[in-house]
């Protein structure tokens, strides 16, 4: 009987069959329409195809009818949780194509509106991988905790998501009356629910024994994937464009950029939680400071960019943005070409979910923070 | 005591003695059997209903919610209106499942809770069947369940449901060992397996304080296995939402689904009122030492009402659990049953047998 056994162990033949899976493009877990073909054997994972084309839009090949200040709206509906950030990386390209200066109230307003939408694009993140690894009260805090900048949002512009604040020059208005006043709340309240929701999740023992050690990439992994953002600095990946190609207000703030080492969903994790807080220093260190002037420059009411090619990057709440304009002197690009971080953190999955099980993908998906239309675009 | 004016056998003894006495024995018999079938179709059906709209509650608290508001006062009729409504349902059948077993399964799982039930005693005297392996019955029929589950999600012809429904399978036949043994535990200090003496011996103290540490052990693996086996969370990876869509009952719709979610919400109840059978004394009132006016007030509290407390007590235990705890590994669940519940329970049987030997017990 042992002699058997033994046989059957070694020569794979008790070994089941591989089978595949369709996670998506309707999963609970994929937040959007994306499909991954999924190879199993039981539980464990050999192989994570993804196919994307879902939602594909064509905003690329739209932007090339339109002008410019038109192609800016479009970009909203690619990271529709980093909807500013995309904005101003169009903004800042044409602006530096034209060379023009903006005024420094400019530069402040568009920097303090980016971190608070990292911040609810962060709590969002949050609050849905608490929800992917069964924890769904968490769901409902960070939805609960997020209103409150998007009704600071609201305030400025009238949006709530899709911002559409930065125009070529500047921003579209002038700050509320009560923004300092709300967002200063609002920094001090976040900081005392930041640790509540540690107390929640990350010190909870079932979520670390999910997190810790899981899905690890490694730094050489993520700098070959080009993966960016939170993702790719858990994995020790200094890739901050805030830090090493500062544009608007950046260089006039100090802050650290958080670079992790282990590369696990924990540290990713980890890595997002402490950007929070950098996050809130950042906006502390400028909204006292906002200098007085105007919020926007006069443009000409067509824009035209001279002959060329110009390109922009900034930092999403989910890593390098690049903007990548050729111009033909026309009013219309000639060609736009959008470097989004989903699309290159989502193919770096396959490369660290195999061999771990179904749970522990779900996981991986979770901290690598997808927005789907941002992937597709 | 003032408590046993709240007993039940009297009444159940008339209506015995009034059928005998008009109608043959068969007769009585059937018409007995009915009456108790029809009461616990509609508890069942009822208390569903209420559980399903208390989880809601609760979860709708823990997340800062008011959860179910618009129908009837509160809320109260949702639960309800959203039964009528999978009561109406079309029961689709995908094409290429096993018919039979597809349709089997429902039953399966709908069943178990109807049998485990009948051992409860509700109050004293309201017990429908009282024999001397109550205890053994139990466990012997709760573990039907997973049956009702591997059919569900062998025959749906859906990845999803099967992954769902071997998770299940590991899970529940491990677990069963843990709530089988910290039952055990206590079966061991009472000495018997009838529930209604097992009730009864808790007159001086709830075995939960009788017990020792032992018991506290077995309450606690008690509690942790048996939400593990309802499949709640965090242990409800037979059907994890994040990952498997809706795991076993995926393909199920209308009527058939209804039962499967019903039967987890039954499932809540049976293993709340086992943990309150079994450690907190049942339908027993609490009593304090010496305190005689203290243990008086208690006694005018019926045991009816005793009972559901204790028992609602435990089910928001459980659901607490479920609403603030991430969902665990399949690796991890099983690594938590086979490398810790199952070694800390058999040692503790030992200690509880020592125990028991040496008289160490109140």
């Amino acid at each position: 009987m042992a002699e058997i056994i033994e046989k059957l162990i070694t020569t794979d033949e008790i070994k089941t069959d591989e089978y595949l899976v369709n996670m998506g493009p309707q999963h609970p877990s994929t937040h959007g329409v994306l499909r991954l073909l999924v190879k199993l054997e039981g539980e464990i994972v050999h192989n994570v195809e993804p196919h994307i084309g879902y939602i594909h839009s064509g905003i690329e090949k739209m932007s090339e009818a339109l002008s410019y200040p038109q192609i800016i709206h479009l970009t909203d509906r690619m990271d529709y949780l980093s909807a500013h950030m995309n904005n101003e990386a169009v903004c800042l390209c044409i602006e530096d194509a034209l060379q023009v200066q903006v005024p420094e109230r400019v530069k402040y307003i568009r920097t303090i509106i980016d971190e608070l939408q990292r911040l609810a694009s962060h709590q969002l993140w949050w609050c849905a991988s608490g929800m992917d690894l069964g924890a769904l009260t968490a769901f409902f805090y960070g939805l609960r905790d997020r209103e409150d900048i998007l009704d600071i949002f609201e305030e400025t512009c009238g949006a709530r998501l899709t911002l559409n604040y930065s125009v070529p020059g500047g921003v579209m208005f002038d700050i509320h009356p009560n923004f300092q006043a709300k967002v200063k709340a609002f920094i001090k309240k976040f900081r005392k629910i930041l640790p509540e929701y540690d107390k929640l999740l990350t010190g909870n023992i079932i979520f670390q024994n999910r997190t810790k050690g899981v899905g690890i990439l490694s730094k050489e992994d993520a700098i070959a994937y080009g993966v960016t953002g939170p993702t790719g600095r858990a994995s020790g990946f200094s890739c901050d464009v805030r830090k090493h190609h500062p544009y608007s207000a950046y260089p006039y703030i100090k802050f650290d950029e958080k670079v992790g080492t282990d590369g696990d969903c924990f540290m990713r994790w980890k890595l997002r939680m402490d950007e929070m807080r950098e996050s809130l220093n950042i906006i502390e260190q400028l909204i006292d400071n906002i200098p007085e002037g105007d919020y926007a420059l006069k443009m000409k009411g067509v824009i035209k960019l001279p002959e060329g090619e110009f390109y922009q990057r900034v930092e999403t709440a989910r890593g390098e943005f690049g903007v990548y304009i050729v111009s033909d002197g026309k009013k219309n690009p000639y060609r736009v070409k959008y470097r989004s971080p989903g699309f290159s953190n989502l193919f770096a999955i396959n490369h660290i979910a195999k061999k771990w099980k179904i749970a522990d993908l779900v996981a991986i998906m979770a901290t690598f923070d997808l927005v789907i239309p941002d992937i597709d675009r | 005591m003032a408590f046993e004016k709240y007993d039940f056998t009297p009444l159940t003894q008339a209506i015995h003695k009034a059928l005998i006495e008009n109608v043959s024995p068969l007769l009585t018999l059937i018409i007995e059997w009915t009456i108790i079938g029809v009461l616990f179709l509609l508890f069942i059906a009822v208390f569903g209903l209420l559980l399903v709209y208390v989880e809601r509650k609760v979860c709708a608290a823990f997340q800062q919610r008011l959860g179910p508001m618009r129908v009837g006062p509160w809320g109260l009729l949702q639960t309800i209106a959203d039964f009528v409504k999978l009561l109406m349902k079309e029961l689709i059948t995908p094409k290429s499942v096993d018919k039979f077993l597809y349709n089997l399964a429902p039953f399966i799982v709908i069943i178990v809770p109807f049998l485990t039930i009948s051992v409860i005693p509700f109050a004293p005297g309201l017990q429908a069947l009282d024999f001397d392996i109550g205890i053994f019955f139990v466990t012997a029929v709760s573990s039907v369940g997973v049956i009702g589950v591997l059919l569900a999600g062998w025959a749906s012809n859906n990845k999803y449901s099967l992954i769902g429904g071997m998770r299940s399978g590991a899970q529940i036949v491990s677990y069963e060992l843990s709530v089988g043994m910290s039952l055990i535990t206590m079966v061991i200090l009472a000495g018997t397996m009838q529930i209604s003496e097992i009730v009864e011996m808790q007159r001086g103290g709830w075995f939960l304080f009788k017990g020792h540490i032992p018991a506290v052990i077995a309450f606690f693996i008690f509690v942790i296995a048996g939400t593990a086996e309802t499949n709640r969370g965090p242990f409800d990876l037979a059907e994890a939402e994040s990952e498997l869509t809706a795991g076993f009952h995926t393909e199920y719709s209308g009527i058939k689904f209804a039962f499967f979610f019903l039967a987890e919400y039954i499932n809540l109840f049976i293993v709340s009122a086992m943990a309150t059978i079994v450690f907190l004394g049942g339908w027993m009132p609490f009593h304090f030492g010496d305190w005689a006016g203290f243990n008086n007030v208690m006694d005018f509290i019926p045991g009816l009402i005793w009972f559901f407390m204790k028992v609602f007590g435990i089910i928001f235990l459980i659901m607490w659990f479920k609403w603030t705890f991430p969902r665990l590994r399949i690796d991890q669940i099983l690594t938590l049953e086979w490398k810790y519940l199952l070694p800390i329970n058999l040692f503790n049987i030992l200690l509880m047998a020592t125990m028991v030997l040496l008289g160490w017990h109140w």
